[in-house]
């Protein structure tokens, strides 16, 4: 059977080593072409922190580079280890996360082989037909790459994990890493708090305030509302853009793009490039004040009224229904 | 500290857009063409470095002739000279070809520092200003939202989904930013008015050394099978809040198992 590599996101909570979600939603996915198997590149102690959790959802092999050259650098001693194991493993095509990091090792890994990529895809079949959707989701495309290996970068979100259980073979690989892929060093990773919910590209739920929240201190409402239904906080740009929230938490075209089972809008008017970042979410639910803010026309259920009466009532009712 | 900054002119993010069905391409010519925003925060970057360091800032882009428009913007903000790649071949290359024909026009430039946006608005790729690192050896600090300049020691603050990383490295390099950078200015009256005599140089295929059969349509690295307009989600149900709205919505929510 065919070998697709599935290049692993992990993240380290303080001592904890765990997995993003998209790799899990990537060894799903990446079963239609063949027999997956899950690349660790990072810190020592990474593989063994998720090893049985990718062999949970389908991992065959693991292959395992860690080493300081790979962790205190960025980016491109990855794109090396990925290089290097395209060409021994004869594999067919390769999947990377659509996160930062993971685009820009797709671009560098697609030069060093010679490949085309197509990227940000939510799905893709056993041909090789991948499927994009563009511009503020208001356009689905199908493409192919055309040349080499193909190489897919997959939007968080968008493919449901199932488990597969697989061998998990762990293979250590010995990459030396050229100088030319320690050009930039990482000396420091600084975790901001979201509070300890759920991270925003990864939450089955998010509650997202606008500029009708009107201050920071009014997205302490947000934040109830999100923590009652367990789900993260995101904001719109204008409330972002006002100090409301961190900008981290801005969803939309120039902000994070989520794909949630649940999206709560409140107070938000529902611009094209907020809605570039949220029109994919399953079920959408909007709180606003004008009936004919453009949200509602995405709206599976929309409320008109004051968020400042609604959000609190809601919450409540939450609470005491989920008591 | 000579600087170029890489511009891309994409379609308004606020108008419709869409592909052009006779070759499954950016629908470009009927679109209102703007500068990429992300670009504008690498500019007014660039503009900063300058002004504390001196040196040149040139714009660098590759686009059809209409992107005369977006330079000249671009120079209206202040920075010196521009280049303008534009030949009727390059229609329709894939990012890989692209990042080809930009590695060989920032061989014509003398510089220490490259700065482009993060991500483009229309083909959202955050991959160009790693394809160009890659081509061209040198250090790519990516995904910035502070920049310290040192001598030829950079050191930047790289935002990332929880918080954000520290790197650090050395010029020749390539920076790429996000929108939380910067405020960028807008051009003033005098900057406009220079700008219609700023140097613009316009450089072909033939100019670069770079081969037609290598770019546009037929060498793309991929290649779109069809496209279609997604269906508009159709909008559901509306409740005016009569002091049971709340009520209503936790039902809906409790309906989907939300709750
Ligand atoms: C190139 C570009 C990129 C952009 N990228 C993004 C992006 O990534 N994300 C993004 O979000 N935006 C983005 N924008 C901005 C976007 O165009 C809108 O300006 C922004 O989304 C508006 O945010 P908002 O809906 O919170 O504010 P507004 O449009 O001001 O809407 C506020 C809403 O709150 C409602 N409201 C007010 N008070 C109450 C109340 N008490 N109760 C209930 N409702 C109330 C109002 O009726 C209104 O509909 C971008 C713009 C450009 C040009
Ligand atoms: N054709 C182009 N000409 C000049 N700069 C470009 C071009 N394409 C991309 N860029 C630069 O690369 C950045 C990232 O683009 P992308 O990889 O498409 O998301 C843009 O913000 C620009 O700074």
């Amino acid at each position: 059977m065919s070998e697709v590599l599935v290049l692993v996101e992990a993240v380290a909570d303080g001592d904890n080593i765990g997995l993003k979600k998209v790799t899990l939603e990537m060894l799903t996915a990446a079963r239609v072409f063949g027999e997956p198997s899950a690349v660790v590149a990072g810190a020592t102690g990474t593989a063994a922190a998720v090893k049985d959790r990718l062999a949970e959802y389908g991992a065959a092999k693991i292959y395992v580079a860690e080493s300081d050259d790979i962790d205190n650098h960025l980016v491109a001693p990855k794109a090396e280890v990925l290089a290097q194991l395209v060409a021994d493993s004869a594999a067919t095509a390769v999947l990377l996360p659509s996160t930062q990091e993971g685009q820009e090792v797709a671009g560098r890994l697609a030069l060093k082989i010679g490949s085309g990529l197509l990227n940000d895809i939510s799905e893709v079949d056993a041909d090789g037909t991948a499927t994009q959707v563009v511009f503020a989701g208001a356009v689905i495309v199908k493409s192919k790459v055309a040349k080499g290996t193909p190489i897919y970068t997959v939007r968080p979100n968008s493919v449901a994990p199932e488990p597969a259980p697989a061998a998990g073979e762990v293979i250590v690989v010995d990459v030396a890493i050229s100088d030319d892929a320690k050009k930039v060093r990482v000396l420091d990773r600084t975790v901001e708090s979201g509070g300890g919910r759920p991270e925003l590209t990864e939450a089955s739920v998010i509650v997202s305030g606008g500029r009708g929240v009107g201050s920071a201190e009014n997205f302490a409402l947000i934040e109830g509302l999100a923590d009652s239904l367990g789900g993260a906080v995101g904001a719109s740009r204008a409330a972002t853009d006002s100090g409301f929230y961190p900008h981290q938490y801005q969803v939309g075209q120039t902000g994070k793009t989520v794909s949630p089972q649940l999206y709560l809008a409140v107070g938000i008017s529902g611009a094209i490039q907020h809605r570039a970042g949220m029109q994919t979410s399953k079920t959408i639910v909007a709180i606003n004040k004008d009936n004919e803010a453009p949200i509602f026309e995405l709206a599976d259920f929309g409320v008109v009224g004051d968020l400042f009466q609604i959000v609190p009532a809601l919450t409540e009712e939450i609470t005491k229904r989920k008591a | 500290m000579n600087i170029v900054v890489l511009v891309k002119q994409v379609p308004d993010s606020g108008s419709e857009r869409t592909l052009d069905p006779s070759d499954n391409t950016v629908a470009r010519a009927s679109a209102d063409n703007v500068i990429s925003e992300m670009d504008e925060y690498a500019i007014e970057e660039a503009l900063k470095v300058k002004e504390a360091h001196g040196g040149e800032v040139t714009i660098l882009t590759m686009g059809p002739e209409s992107a005369t428009d977006t330079i000249r913007k671009a120079l209206s903000m202040g920075a010196d000279k521009a280049i303008h790649v534009t030949d009727p071949a390059l229609h329709g290359s894939c990012v890989i070809a692209t990042s080809a024909v930009l590695a060989k026009a920032l061989g014509t430039v003398e510089w220490d520092l490259v700065f482009s946006g993060a991500q483009s608005t229309d083909g959202g790729l955050t991959m160009m200003p790693a394809l160009l690192a890659e081509r061209l050896g040198v250090a790519h600090l990516s995904g910035a939202r502070k920049l310290t300049v040192d001598g030829s020691k950079l050191t930047v603050e790289r935002q990332t989904d929880g918080g954000y990383w520290t790197i650090e490295g050395q010029t020749p390099a390539i920076v790429s930013t996000w929108d939380t950078m910067n405020e960028p200015r807008y051009p003033s009256f005098k900057g406009i008015m220079a700008a219609k005599s700023k140097p613009v140089t316009t450089l072909s295929l033939a100019d670069l050394g770079v081969d037609e059969s290598e770019v546009g349509l037929a060498a793309a690295t991929s290649t779109v099978l069809e496209f279609a307009s997604r269906p508009p989600k159709g909008a559901g149900q509306q409740v005016k809040d009569e002091g049971d709205g709340a009520a209503k919505l936790a039902d809906f929510l409790a309906s989907k198992k939300f709750v």
